[in-house]
C-alpha cells in the first residue's frame, strides 16, 4: 500500500546514502606538505596568513576556506537547568543534577552546582538531560523535501569519481527537514554526497540552525570530509557507462589516488619553494584528495560488505590515508576487531538492511558487537524521519546486546549518539558531551530517551534556546513552510 | 469474499507442505514443543485482551490452538501445560497490517520481488493475487514473528489498480497453513501520476471511475460480453471478474492517498459507488479526521514520518495517529511495509503514543482494529474465547525498545526460534567466527 514510498526509500538508499561530508576547514595555507596522510583529530590550525585582496588574484593558489562559516551563535543570557538526570556522555549520569549554560558554554554540571543568581531556570524535574544528537550521515539540504527532481542535488553522477563538488553547494538551507531534525534533538549533521559515486566529492559540517544561507550553518572550525563508496551503487550507476564490476571500483580509486599524490607533491613542492614563477595548475578535484593526503579531510566510506571495508582499509595503507568511518556498515560486526585495529569508527543502523544483497546480513546485533570489540561505535541514520529516533535505535542495540551476552550501559549507549560521532567529524573536543567548557548544544527530554515515549522538549544550540516543544513560538518554520505546511495546532 | 483457510486450500500445496512441515518439526525439536491440541495455561500476567479492559494476574487458557476463556478466575485443568507470565504483560499478537513479507525478498534483487505486478502495462491489474507469490519459507518470516507479530498482511503495490491482499498468520506450514483470509482488499492508488496511470489526478480518478463502471456493465452484460457484442470495456476480463466484490461492497477497497483532497475524492469516489474503503497512507488524515469518522472508513497510518516528502504529504506529522482518532476515525497503524523490518510496527505504535494516542488505541491500532477492518476479528486481534491463539509474552510494555517479546505463540504453538540473523551474530559473536557452527 506504501509501495511507492518504499521505492522512493529504496531509491533513496541506493543513492543516497553517501559517505562525503564537506566541513569547511580551517583558513589553513593547505599548501604545507603536512603530517601527510595522517586525518589527525588536533585541533585545527589557525590562520596565520592574511587573505589575499580582491583582485590581487594573481596566484590562483589553493585556498582552504573560500566559503567562510558566517555562523554566529545567536545571543542568549545564562541558563540553569535544575534537577534532572543528566546523561554526560562522560560517564556515569548525574541524578537530580544542574547544568549551567552561559555564553555559549557549559560551565558547570554536577550534582552540586550553584545556580547563579541571573541564570534563567529551567525546572528538570523527572526530566533527562543529554548532549545534543550528531549525525555523521545525512543528506539534508542536498537531497531535500520535498523531494522532486529539482532538488534532487545530493548525486552528481556525471562521472564516477567528482571530487571536486562539495556538498555545500547543494543545501538548501530552507529544506523542511531542518526544523525537524532540531525538534528531535539533532544539533549537528555531517551532510554528504551520495553514493553514486566511487569518489562523491566534499562533505560539510552544519549546525541545525536556520540561516539564510548554508554558509550561516556551516560548523566553525571544522573539516571536511570525503565521500567515498562501495559496491552495489557506484557499479549499479555506471554499469553501462564505465564501471561493471567491484574489481572495476577498486581500479578506479586506486588511479585517482596516484594521479592526487602526483599532484600533492607538485603543489607541496612549489609551495615550500619561494613561491616565484608559474605555480602548477589548480585541479579542484585533486586539491580534495591532496587534502586528504596531508591529513586534512577526513575519508568518510559508505561500505556494506566487511570484505569490502578490508579492501578499502588495504587502499588506505597503500596511498597513506586514512579512514574515520565506514558508513552503514551493515557487516561492519564481521570485522570489528579489523575497525577496532585501524581506528576506524563505524556508522551504522539498528535494524535497516535487506533492501539490496550487500545489505541482506544487516542484524540489530551490529552497534553491540562492535561497541563490545571496542569500535567507536555510531548510530547513523542516512534519513531525515530516522535521524530524529537515534536514540531509540540507540535502545534497540541496547536490548539485542543482552541477547547475546552484551551489556551496554544507557550512559555507554549514549555516547553512540553524541560523543562518537563527534570524533568521527573531528569536533570531539567542542561537542558529543557535557563537559565544562564545551559547546552548550544540550537536549532536555521529557522522559529517559531510550523510551520510546521520550520527545525533546527544549533544544539549546550554543546556549541560545532553538526549540521549545511547549511554546509555538519558538519553533523554526521554514520559507518553505509558510503557507504549504499546516500550522502546528498541537504542541 | 472467499474465504481461502487452510481447509479450502488446495490440496496439492497442502500435501506438499505437510512433508516440508515435518521435516522443520524434526529439525526443531529442541527448541519447540509443537503440539497442535494441546492445553496451555499462560498465567500471572498483565492480560491486555483488547476487547476488554486490562486484567491483572490474568489467566489466557489455549487449548487446540484457539483461545478458550481469559480472565481471573479460570479453572486450569491437570493435563494443562502452564506459561508463568508474573511479571509480564500479555497480548494479543502483532498485526502488521500491510507488508510485503514473503513476496519481496531483497527489493533490489529483481528474482526475489513478487510485487507490483506488469499486467498489460495498463497499470490495472485487480486480478493480481500477490499471495500467490508468496514463499514461506522466507527467513524474514522468522526475523519478523520472533518479535511478537503474528499476523501480516501481504499487499501488492503499484498501478492505478495494484491486486489483491491476503492477511497470513506467521505459523510454520505452507501458505494454505498460514492463510487467514484472501483476499482481504483490493489495492488501488490515486495518488500516483505517471505513464500508464494518467496525467493529471482527475484522469486517474476518471480510469477508476472507468473501471468501476464498466465493472457493474461487466456484470449486467456478462452473456453479451461472451459473445463479443459488447462495447471495448476498461479492463481485461480477469481485472474485470476480480473487481465484483469491489464493486459490490463486500471486498474493501484499500486506495493509497495522502493529500487531504485526494481523501476526499476517495470518499466521494465510495459515496458514488457505495464501495467499501480504506484510506492507506493518509498522510493528511488529521486534517479531515471528521469526515473520515462520518463515513466510518478506517485509515491506515505511520507514526514515524513528519517529512512532507512530497507536495502530497505536505501535513505529514507524528501526530497523525492522534488527531485522527481524536477526530473520530478509526486508526490503523502500520509501518515497516518492508519484510525486513516488519517487526517494526510496535515502535511505529510506541511512536503514535509519544505524540498523543492513548496507549489503548495504539495497541488496538495494532490488533483489533485491521482485524476489524479486514474481517478477520473473529479470528484474531484480540484476546478472547473462540480466537486463534496468537498470544506474545512481554518482558514489559511491548511498544518499549527495551523489552523483548518473550514468547509467541501462533495458533497456540511457539514459533520463536533462532532466525537467520540470530545465527549470524551468534556466528561472530566471537572472531573470527567458526564457519562449522
Amino acid at each position: 500500500m506504501s509501495t511507492r514510498h518504499l521505492l522512493l526509500v529504496a531509491i533513496a538508499s541506493g543513492l543516497g546514502c553517501a559517505t562525503g561530508r564537506a566541513a569547511p576547514p580551517p583558513a589553513t595555507a593547505p599548501a604545507v606538505p603536512a603530517a601527510n596522510s595522517q586525518a589527525t583529530s588536533a585541533a585545527p590550525k589557525q590562520d596565520s596568513t592574511p587573505p589575499t585582496p580582491p583582485g590581487a588574484g594573481a596566484l590562483s593558489a589553493p585556498n582552504a576556506d573560500p566559503f567562510p562559516s558566517t555562523y554566529r551563535p545567536v545571543p542568549s543570557g545564562p541558563v540553569a537547568i535544575r534537577n534532572a538526570t543528566i546523561i554526560t556522555a562522560t560517564g556515569p549520569r548525574i541524578n537530580a543534577g544542574t547544568i549551567v549554560l552561559r555564553d555559549g558554554k557549559i560551565i558547570a554540571v554536577g550534582a552540586n552546582v550553584a545556580v547563579p543568581p541571573d541564570a534563567t531556570v529551567v525546572d528538570g524535574t523527572g526530566k533527562f538531560v543529554t548532549p545534543g544528537i550528531i549525525d555523521t550521515h545525512s543528506h539534508l539540504g542536498v537531497y531535500a523535501a520535498p523531494s522532486v527532481d529539482a532538488l534532487a542535488d545530493g548525486n552528481e553522477m556525471s562521472n564516477p569519481s567528482t571530487p571536486q563538488v562539495w556538498a555545500e553547494h547543494s543545501v538548501w538551507p530552507q529544506d523542511p527537514q531542518f526544523p525537524r531534525a532540531l525538534s528531535a534533538g539533532v544539533t549537528t549533521i555531517q551532510v554528504l554526497p551520495g553514493s553514486g559515486n566511487l569518489i562523491g566529492g566534499r562533505s560539510v559540517v552544519l549546525k541545525v540552525v536556520p540561516s539564510r544561507t548554508v554558509q550561516g550553518m556551516k560548523f566553525p572550525t571544522a573539516k571536511y570530509g570525503l565521500k567515498m563508496a562501495c559496491g552495489e551503487n557506484p557499479k549499479r550507476v555506471y554499469a553501462q557507462r564505465g564501471l561493471m564490476t567491484r574489481m572495476g571500483n577498486v581500479a578506479g580509486y586506486r588511479a585517482q589516488w596516484i594521479n592526487a599524490e602526483a599532484y600533492r607533491r607538485r603543489w607541496d613542492k612549489w609551495l615550500a619553494g619561494d613561491k616565484k614563477g608559474e605555480p602548477p595548475s589548480r585541479d579542484l578535484g585533486m586539491e580534495t584528495l591532496a587534502e586528504v593526503l596531508r591529513g586534512n579531510i577526513f575519508v568518510h566510506n559508505h561500505c556494506y560488505r566487511a570484505d569490502e571495508m578490508a579492501q578499502m582499509i588495504d587502499i588506505a595503507k597503500e596511498f597513506g590515508y586514512t579512514i574515520k568511518s565506514f558508513h552503514h556498515g551493515v557487516e561492519a560486526y564481521k570485522v570489528a576487531d579489523l575497525l577496532a585495529a585501524n581506528n576506524i569508527s563505524a556508522s551504522v543502523w539498528s535494524d535497516w538492511g535487506g533492501f539490496k544483497m550487500e545489505a541482506m546480513d544487516g542484524i540489530r546485533g551490529n552497534l553491540p558487537l562492535l561497541h563490545n570489540a571496542g569500535v567507536r561505535t555510531i548510530v547513523h541514520s542516512d534519513d531525515a524521519n530516522g535521524m530524529q529516533r537515534l536514540n531509540q535505535d540507540a535502545a534497540k542495540g541496547i536490548s539485542e546486546g543482552l541477547v547475546a551476552g552484551i551489556r551496554v550501559s544507557e550512559d555507554d549507549a549514549i555516547k553512540w549518539i553524541t560523543l562518537n560521532p563527534a570524533w568521527a567529524i573531528g569536533l570531539d573536543d567542542k561537542i558529543g558531551s557535557l563537559a565544562v567548557g564545551k559547546n552548550a548544544d544540550v537536549v532536555l527530554w521529557d522522559k529517559n530517551p531510550f523510551s520510546i515515549y521520550a520527545r525533546a522538549e527544549k533544544v539549546w544550540v550554543d546556549g541560545a534556546m532553538l526549540f521549545d516543544r511547549l511554546d509555538p513560538s519558538q519553533q523554526w518554520r521554514t520559507d518553505f513552510e509558510l503557507g504549504y505546511v499546516p500550522t502546528r495546532i498541537w504542541p | 469474499m472467499r474465504n481461502y483457510n487452510s481447509r479450502a486450500w488446495g490440496l496439492n500445496n497442502r500435501a506438499w507442505g505437510l512433508g516440508r512441515g515435518v521435516a522443520v518439526l524434526l529439525s526443531l525439536m529442541a527448541f519447540t514443543n509443537v503440539v497442535d491440541a494441546q492445553t496451555i495455561a499462560i498465567t500471572g500476567g498483565r492480560v491486555h485482551p483488547v476487547s476488554g479492559p486490562v486484567i491483572e494476574n490474568g489467566t489466557v487458557l489455549i487449548r487446540a490452538g484457539k483461545i478458550v476463556s481469559v480472565g481471573t478466575n479460570i479453572t486450569i485443568p491437570a493435563d494443562a501445560r502452564r506459561i508463568d507470565a508474573t511479571g509480564k504483560w500479555v497480548t494479543p499478537g502483532i498485526v502488521n497490517v500491510a507488508t510485503t513479507l514473503g513476496v519481496v525478498e531483497i527489493g533490489a534483487v529483481e528474482e526475489t520481488n513478487d510485487t507490483p505486478a506488469r499486467g498489460r502495462g495498463d497499470a490495472i491489474t485487480a486480478s493480481h493475487k500477490v499471495w500467490e507469490g508468496f514463499n514461506p519459507n522466507s527467513p524474514l518470516i522468522q526475523v519478523t514473528r520472533n518479535d511478537g507479530i503474528t499476523t501480516v498482511g501481504v499487499v501488492p503495490g503499484g498501478g492505478l489498480v495494484g491486486g489483491q491482499a491476503a492477511m497470513v498468520d506467521l505459523s510454520d506450514g505452507d501458505l494454505g497453513d498460514m492463510m487467514l483470509l484472501a483476499p482481504i482488499a483490493m489495492t488501488a492508488d490515486i495518488g500516483s501520476k505517471g505513464e500508464h496511470v494518467g496525467g493529471t489526478r482527475a484522469e486517474v480518478l476518471q480510469r477508476l471511475r472507468d473501471l468501476l463502471a464498466d465493472t457493474r456493465e461487466y456484470m449486467r452484460r456478462r452473456a453479451d460480453y461472451e459473445r463479443n457484442a459488447t462495447r471495448e470495456l476498461a479492463a481485461r476480463r480477469g481485472d474485470l471478474e476480480a473487481m465484483i466484490p469491489v464493486i459490490q461492497g463486500r471486498l474493501p477497497l484499500v486506495i493509497d492517498a495522502n493529500r487531504a483532497s485526494e481523501i476526499e475524492t476517495a470518499l466521494h469516489l465510495a459515496t458514488e459507488f457505495s464501495l467499501k474503503i480504506v484510506i492507506s497512507g493518509g498522510a493528511e488524515a488529521w486534517m479531515v479526521a471528521d469526515r473520515l469518522a462520518s463515513a466510518k472508513v478506517p485509515v491506515i497510518v505511520g507514526a514515524l514520518n513528519n517529512i512532507p516528502l512530497s507536495f502530497a504529504t505536505l501535513g505529514a506529522r507524528q501526530e497523525n495517529a492522534a488527531l485522527t482518532h481524536r477526530g473520530g476515525a478509526s486508526v490503523i497503524i502500520n509501518g515497516g511495509s518492508d519484510g525486513f523490518n516488519a517487526r517494526n510496527v510496535r515502535f511505529e505504535a510506541g511512536v503514535a503514543v509519544a505524540f498523543g494516542l492513548p496507549w489503548n488505541e495504539a495497541l488496538r491500532a495494532v490488533t483489533l482494529s485491521p482485524a476489524e477492518a479486514f474481517g478477520v476479528a473473529d479470528k484474531i486481534g484480540s484476546l478472547q474465547a473462540g480466537r486463534e491463539a496468537n498470544v506474545v509474552i512481554w518482558s514489559g510494555d511491548p511498544f518499549e525498545p527495551m523489552t523483548r517479546a518473550e514468547r509467541v505463540l501462533v495458533r497456540g504453538v511457539e514459533v520463536q526460534r533462532p532466525s537467520r540473523q540470530d545465527e549470524l551474530m551468534q556466528r561472530y559473536k566471537a572472531l573470527p567466527p567458526n564457519y562449522r557452527k
